[in-house]
């Protein structure tokens, strides 16, 4: 049973993988990878239960941290890139492609 | 009184607790406290520069548990719904649409937690917060923008905040 | 009684790994990243509320069911705030999102 979810869990971190290769924009291979690592932690749980050794939470529990903060240090790398002298007023419509 | 620093220490002396299983050694009781001053003494510095303006009241923290079940019972719902788009597009198609959507929350902690559920609930996300108290959201359908705008959630959440 | 608890894990797992992949595949189906992260968000919550459950069922009332929903909970309350940092920079950073105007002009009634 256990084997199974990390089978499946496998799968769904490779399919996260291709969005991360394939990914047009810096945000969707971020997206990928934030959700690799949601996955990865996910799948550190079961593998724990799979080899009867519950210890591996721990490291779980840390990963899921340091995932987060992951992923904000690299946006706050990218947020760089805003143009300070535009401070987006927004309107949907200038985003609009037909 | 709990101020925000002492509450901050309970917490984290629970949770050194509960991690660790250990609760009659010695020296990792020892080395728990020590962590738990070092990170509070930090906590204060940053509260120092950045403080924390509005603390929930007791009220709050009462009526959050009957939030959570209410939210988790949206968030079920909507994964249903995004499931279903994704498995089948063609007879559930999408529309995104990005509007603005009013809020009548006045704290930043309400504000915090209401940008907060629309986020956590699959198919709106709060995009950032625009003048005259309104929130940009992203949705994936029309369908639940317009559920967003009858102001269930904001109306819950407003009402957590009252005295 | 065990035979009943192992076949809701069982349960669970599955439901959870088949919306974890539902989630990984509406992000290779969605047209561009604002919609993509409506489907990574399905994996962030629903998904991962099924399998820790299904972990916790196999528990029982012990210090591991803690550590499993201290990551729920940090789960929970770390993917909004990564989303939203996500959405925010890209849409500062003016990324195009496609979006679908209404049907007929006026907005909808909204209630108060």
């Amino acid at each position: 049973m256990f084997g199974a979810a990390c089978l499946g869990l496998l799968v769904v971190m490779a399919v996260a993988l291709v969005r991360a290769f394939a990914g047009p924009s810096v945000y969707d291979r971020i997206l990928a990878v934030n959700m690799f690592g949601t996955k990865t932690v996910l799948f550190i749980a079961v593998y724990g239960f799979f080899t009867g050794r519950p210890d591996f939470l721990d490291i779980a529990l840390v990963y899921t941290l340091i995932n987060f903060v992951g992923v904000v240090a690299v946006l706050r790398f990218v947020e760089k890139m805003i143009d300070p002298k535009d401070p987006s007023p927004a309107t949907e419509n200038r985003k609009e492609q037909a | 009184m709990f101020s925000y620093l002492r509450s901050l220490s309970i917490g984290l002396l629970v949770f050194w607790l509960l991690l660790s299983g250990y609760w009659d050694n010695g020296l990792l009781l020892l080395l728990g406290v020590l962590s738990m001053l070092l990170v509070v003494y930090l906590a204060g510095r940053i509260e120092r520069y950045y403080p924390l303006r509005s603390l929930a009241n007791p009220r709050t923290l009462l009526r959050l548990p009957a939030y959570w079940a209410w939210l988790f019972v949206e968030v079920v719902k909507s994964n249903i719904d995004v499931a279903r788009r994704i498995w089948f597009p063609r007879r559930y198609p999408i529309s995104p649409v990005l509007e603005q959507v009013p809020m009548t929350q006045t704290t930043r902690l309400g504000r915090t937690i209401y940008a907060n559920s629309i986020t956590l609930t699959p198919g709106t996300i709060s995009v950032r917060i625009m003048p005259d108290s309104k929130l940009l959201v992203h949705a994936l359908t029309h369908q639940g923008m317009d559920d967003l705008k009858a102001g269930e959630m904001d109306r819950r959440v407003t009402a957590m905040g009252e005295q | 009684m065990t035979l009943i608890i192992d076949g809701l894990t069982a349960i669970f797992l599955a439901l959870g790994v088949f919306l974890a992949f539902t989630g990984a595949l509406g992000t290779l189906r969605f047209p561009d990243l604002y919609t993509r992260l409506h489907a990574s968000s399905i994996t962030d919550t629903l998904a991962s509320f099924m399998i820790l459950f299904g972990l916790m069922l196999q528990a029982g009332l012990t210090l591991i069911s803690v550590k499993l929903l201290l990551i729920f909970l940090f789960l929970w309350y770390t993917s909004p705030a990564s989303s939203h940092a996500l959405i925010r920079a890209a849409y500062l950073n003016r990324l195009p999102a496609r979006l679908i105007r209404r049907p007929n002009k006026e907005t909808p009634p909204s209630k108060p």
